[in-house]
């Protein structure tokens, strides 16, 4: 079967490939491209441990076909530290002990970087409405919910 | 039909590692050329914060700053041997070995820089910052670095050691049926505060308060978290989890996380953890295993909850709503 060519950006940096047709983002990012921070869980949406962001919005990678995403912007947890800083998510996930196994972290932080994107200051309310798509096994989650609100706080602490 | 309130406690004795033919963890500890130190093993980090913890019972026993240490669990094939993850098993039984390993690398260390400083073993000392130094003249003293590129390069010894610990397999009396089948016990005892819904079997658990004895905390902050999240799944082993809702029948098991019920970040009891810190004897530093256990005690708390709240035992898990519903009916009649 043809492949198909897909082009997008992946964390700020272009990128091309020749995919097979019906290839999901998830393995596109993981296999083709090499990226590995978004996690295969489930593989039918129902865990968020693959989910990324596309332009602007979350997404499940695993049910989202990567030549859907022809000419978007994409972001996952691999590209959110800069110049070897952490992002104030990262930092707080690692302030808070909000890992563990960490393998639902990546999503984790997806779905919180979405969340302070849109509302910078959260209640605790929203947070637990940001994250109820994704699931882990061993934190309880009352860990990453407290490392949410720290980061949103660092945040208009730096903003401020 | 009313929503009533109920309160219920239990208390657990959680035992450490099992009884299978004995229990056995080895390690071994090296040095590199500039004084590093590497710990070999097979036991795996699952999440649990294994490789972290060896470092620091590592450091400690050599006498270095815990950033000094690499942990290596890369290849159950080719490491030295353990028994695996579990069990609660890991830090008791590879940091007993860790420990062993370690002492026997810190002695060969002190002979080393004992010849570089024309001092006996016996009188030397460790700072715990990288340096050894002469006891009771701390200005006669030599870097750790120096004394691992000396051994390497000048002396031709190996700052090593070897570790193993063993629970040798215990078998029962043959008169009274007696064993010993664990060691080390941890533990914890339970509060929780439930919302029965007695029109639809629905339970709320509203608050769970654990108080958890588990030895010495070597690193406190990753007990609090292994708890934390211990109590929740505890919970959710009590009021949702199962594979075979109609044991032993497999029908109507969860095939997927649509049917495989867990407690979301929205369905969260008020959590309290207090650790009580009751240093074991045989654990190394005085620990004990606190993995496993802390998921236990909420349950029983949990079916006691229920019994004070709607006046039904029921003991089968999960504590589903078709479960109290059915016991409902079977007491009214």
């Amino acid at each position: 079967m043809a492949k198909v060519p897909v082009q997008f950006t992946l964390n700020g940096s272009e990128k091309a490939e020749f995919i097979d047709s019906g290839t999901t983002l998830l393995n596109a990012l993981r296999d083709k491209i090499g990226d590995t921070s978004p996690k295969g869980g489930c593989q039918q949406g129902t865990c968020g441990a693959c989910s990324v962001i596309v332009d602007g919005e979350l997404r499940l990678s695993c049910l989202t076909l990567a030549e859907t995403c022809n000419g978007t912007a994409i972001t996952t947890t691999s590209g959110l530290a800069e110049g070897g800083v952490l992002h104030p998510l990262q930092r707080a996930f690692l302030d808070t002990f909000a890992t563990q196994c960490g393998f639902c972290t990546p999503g984790m932080i997806m779905a919180a970087k979405v969340l302070l994107d849109h509302t910078p200051n959260p209640s605790r309310d929203e947070v637990v409405e940001a994250l109820s798509g994704n699931i882990c096994r061993c934190t309880g989650y009352e860990p990453i919910i407290q490392a949410v609100l720290t980061a949103a706080r660092a945040n208009s602490q730096n903003a401020a | 039909m009313a929503i009533r309130r109920g309160r219920g406690v239990a208390a657990i004795n959680y035992p450490t590692g099992m009884n299978l033919g004995g229990d056995p963890t080895q390690a071994l500890v090296h040095s590199t050329p500039t004084g590093n130190f590497m710990v070999t093993l097979s036991s795996v980090d699952l999440g649990q914060g294994m490789k972290q913890i060896m470092a620091q019972i590592c450091a400690e026993t050599i006498g270095v700053p815990t950033d000094r240490v690499v942990v290596d669990t890369a290849d159950t094939d080719t490491g030295p041997h353990c028994m695996g993850t579990f069990a609660s098993r890991g830090t008791h039984r590879a940091g007993n070995a860790v420990i062993q390993a370690a002492r026997e690398a810190r002695q060969v260390m002190l002979e080393v820089a004992a010849e570089e400083l024309e001092v006996n073993a016996s009188d030397l000392e460790t700072d715990g910052q990288g340096n050894i130094l002469v006891k009771g003249a701390p200005q006669k003293s030599i870097s750790i670095f120096d004394v691992a590129l000396s051994a390497h390069f000048k002396r031709g010894r190996s700052i090593s050691g070897r570790g193993m610990f063993l629970i040798p397999r215990s078998y029962p009396e043959k008169e009274t049926g007696a064993m010993k089948p664990s060691t080390c016990y941890a533990h914890a005892c339970t509060v929780a505060e439930v919302e029965v819904d007695d029109e639809t079997g629905e339970v709320t658990v509203l608050t769970v308060k654990n108080v958890f004895e588990i030895g010495r905390a070597l690193n406190p902050k990753m007990v609090e978290q292994q708890l934390v999240g211990g109590s929740w799944m505890g919970i959710s082993h009590a009021l949702y989890e199962t594979t075979e809702p109609y044991y032993p029948n497999r029908d109507h098991g969860g095939t997927d996380f649509n049917q495989y019920l867990m407690p979301g970040p929205g369905d969260l009891a008020e959590t309290e953890i207090i650790v009580l810190e009751r240093p074991s004897a045989d654990g190394p530093y005085g620990a004990k295993g606190p993995g496993e256990m802390c998921a236990n005690p909420q349950i029983p708390a949990v079916a006691n909850a229920v019994f004070d709240a709607v006046g039904v035992r029921i003991d089968t898990l999960p504590i589903t709503p078709e479960r109290i519903l059915r016991a409902l009916k079977a007491q009214a009649n």
